[in-house]
């Protein structure tokens, strides 16, 4: 009567049945994911560690994103050392700036993720795939390394926490709220050391790309990750896209297979935010009195074409970024990008008075491209509001989906988009 | 040896920034660690200094960078009411030693504490107390012991 997590993680121990949580078990990964960040400590660990050989290079996926284009010598140089490391190795699965994007939202264009896999990234936002089905989690570069040597880790077997989402959303409300909403309710480790499933109507309503917002977020409420179970929307996308075999996994559904199980009412959902200095300090925008200097659109959690289009929409002329907002716009990869560029929508964002780059974290981690200066504030699709997330310890993030911050951008502080 | 003590939810951006992620190296990075939130924690930690904290100690990002400032600034062990899961992975896997216990209330910057990892015992030398916790499952116990997941890898290669 196992979960989703225990079952993946069982059949990838060769066990032939069901992990149960609790247990240590040692399973194969699909694949192993590591950025420009993570990926030059876990090539340095391997090479002390594994015969050049031992490399399971077709499991390797190495992604230069987060302070691409480099911002200054230090980053251009393990930018560098992370490009020798890829072709040294000869890892197929690499991917230069303009040919790619932010690593998680690579992992899923480029058919990577895929329901029933096992996928293992160094870095936090891995449980991203899970919208599609997959048990995947963030490691750190030396648990990387490992993988890289023997295509095995070992895990813990998390209990499961249920989320059931019923109902329909109200205008404006998209995953990025949903997700908001229940870290508002069950704190920033809520899920700690636990696996997230989340089920309704709401959910089985919601695009692939809010999915994916809901699942990069299991993270911020200290799950390992957060999985949905895989619908005709994630076969659709997979088309002519995944890489190899899958096959789905999905719960047996017993309620007492569960550690807990919270249930919504989408319809009661605002528009939310997450106002400093961690996710679960949220409110309903509306509520919200705060003028911004910064509004960003971005990141692994809400740059997608879907999220484009929500925000493009509200900024048509004549309505225009506020005198006093910077907005700055960073598709999450380049094929967002280009398809931005298709549907008229860059134009649109350029119109406005906004600022557009190509896909990069930059400004997500504080790293460049968007820094905050002292008691500076900026709504953001991004996933963290820590202190000094984005820039100076004394600048402050608000967390919000695209829709939310769009229109704050054109009043020139936080706005329910239905109050436009 | 001295104590430092944190609150909850403290995150990997507070532990080492993100404008720091530029080297891997432990000692480097330990120059950095807290940099923005405690400014004096880097300048006067000591080898064998240990950390107690709240709970949900080093949510956030993935990076690794984290323990290893914390290796690198000469802690010896964190105590915390409970870790963020890729943290205590990381911790472990590098061979920081963890310790999920909730007495971050009854330890004081000033205290001077012993541990017996083994037992499961936090001797608190000043006030005259005694806390016990679970020892980390045997494994883990083993990878800590081998001086993390790589030594632990070629030790059973062999
Ligand atoms: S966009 Fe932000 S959250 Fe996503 S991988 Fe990059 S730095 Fe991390």
């Amino acid at each position: 009567m196992p979960t989703i997590a225990e079952k993946i993680l069982g059949e990838k121990a060769g066990k032939g049945k069901a992990a149960r949580a609790g247990e240590i078990v040692e399973c194969d990964v699909d694949y192993v994911m590591v950025n420009d960040v993570t990926g030059v400590p876990a090539f340095e660990v391997f090479e002390a560690f594994g015969p050049e050989q031992s490399i399971k290079r077709e499991k390797v996926v190495v992604v230069q994103d987060h302070y691409v284009p480099n911002k200054d010598v230090a980053s251009a140089e393990q930018a560098k050392a992370l490009r020798t490391y890829a072709r040294r190795y000869k890892i197929a699965h690499y991917y230069e700036i303009g040919r790619g994007g932010i690593c998680h939202q690579v992992m899923i264009e480029d058919g990577f993720a895929a329901p029933g896999r096992l996928i293992i990234g160094a870095d936090s936002h891995t449980c991203s795939y899970g919208a599609l089905g997959a048990f995947s989690t963030g490691v750190g570069s030396t648990e990387a390394a490992a993988a890289m040597a023997t295509g095995t880790l070992w895990f813990k077997v998390p209990e499961t926490q249920k989320f059931v989402v019923d109902g329909a959303l109200q205008p404006f409300v998209m995953g990025k709220d949903i997700i908001l909403h229940i870290i508002g309710d069950i704190g920033v480790s809520g899920s700690l050391y636990r696996a997230q499933e989340f089920y309704g109507t709401a959910i089985e309503q919601l695009s692939l790309s809010d999915r994916i917002t809901i699942a990069n977020m299991a993270i911020e409420a200290g799950a390992k990750t957060g999985i949905i179970p895989p619908d005709e929307k994630v076969f659709t996308f997979l088309k002519g896209r995944v890489r190899g075999e899958y096959s789905p996994v999905y719960a047996d559904g017993h309620r007492e297979d569960y550690e807990k199980i919270y249930e919504y009412d989408a319809a009661e959902i605002p528009p939310t935010v997450a106002r400093p200095f961690v996710p679960e300090n949220t409110a309903p925008a509306r509520d919200l009195d705060v003028t911004i200097d910064q509004a960003y659109l971005g990141s692994c959690t809400n740059g997608r074409i879907e999220d484009l289009r929500v925000a493009a929409a509200l900024l048509q002329a004549p309505r225009r970024v506020h005198d006093d907002v910077r907005m700055i716009i960073v598709p999450a990869s380049d094929r967002v990008f280009q398809q931005a560029i298709a549907e008229g929508l860059i134009q649109t964002f350029l119109a406005a008075g906004a600022f557009v780059c190509g896909p990069t974290c930059g400004a997500c981690l504080g790293g460049h491209m968007g820094v905050l200066a002292k008691g500076e504030r900026c709504v953001s699709t991004t996933n963290r509001n820590f202190i000094g997330r984005m820039g100076h310890k004394d600048s402050e993030v608000y967390l919000a989906n695209p829709a939310v911050v769009a229109a704050s951008a054109i009043t020139g502080r936080i706005t329910d988009p239905n109050e436009l | 040896m001295r104590i430092w003590k944190f609150g909850d939810n403290v995150d990997t951006d507070q532990i080492i920034p993100a404008e720091f992620l530029t080297t891997g190296d432990a000692k480097a990075l330990a120059v950095h660690a807290f940099s923005k939130v405690r400014p004096e924690f880097a300048v006067a930690v000591q080898e064998g200094d240990i950390i107690v904290a709240g709970s949900n100690f080093g949510c956030g990002s993935s990076r690794e960078h984290a323990p290893r400032a914390l290796l690198g600034a000469g802690i010896t062990c964190v105590i915390a009411r409970s870790f963020a899961r890729i943290f205590f992975r990381n911790a472990i896997n590098i061979g920081l030693p963890l310790i999920e216990a909730d007495v971050v209330d009854q330890i004081d910057e000033k205290d001077q504490i012993e541990l017996d990892v083994d037992r499961g015992l936090i001797e608190n030398l000043t006030k005259q107390e005694a806390y016990s916790f679970q020892p980390l499952p045997l494994f883990m116990q083993q990878l800590l012991k081998s001086g993390g997941l790589i030594k632990y890898i070629k030790a059973q290669q062999t």
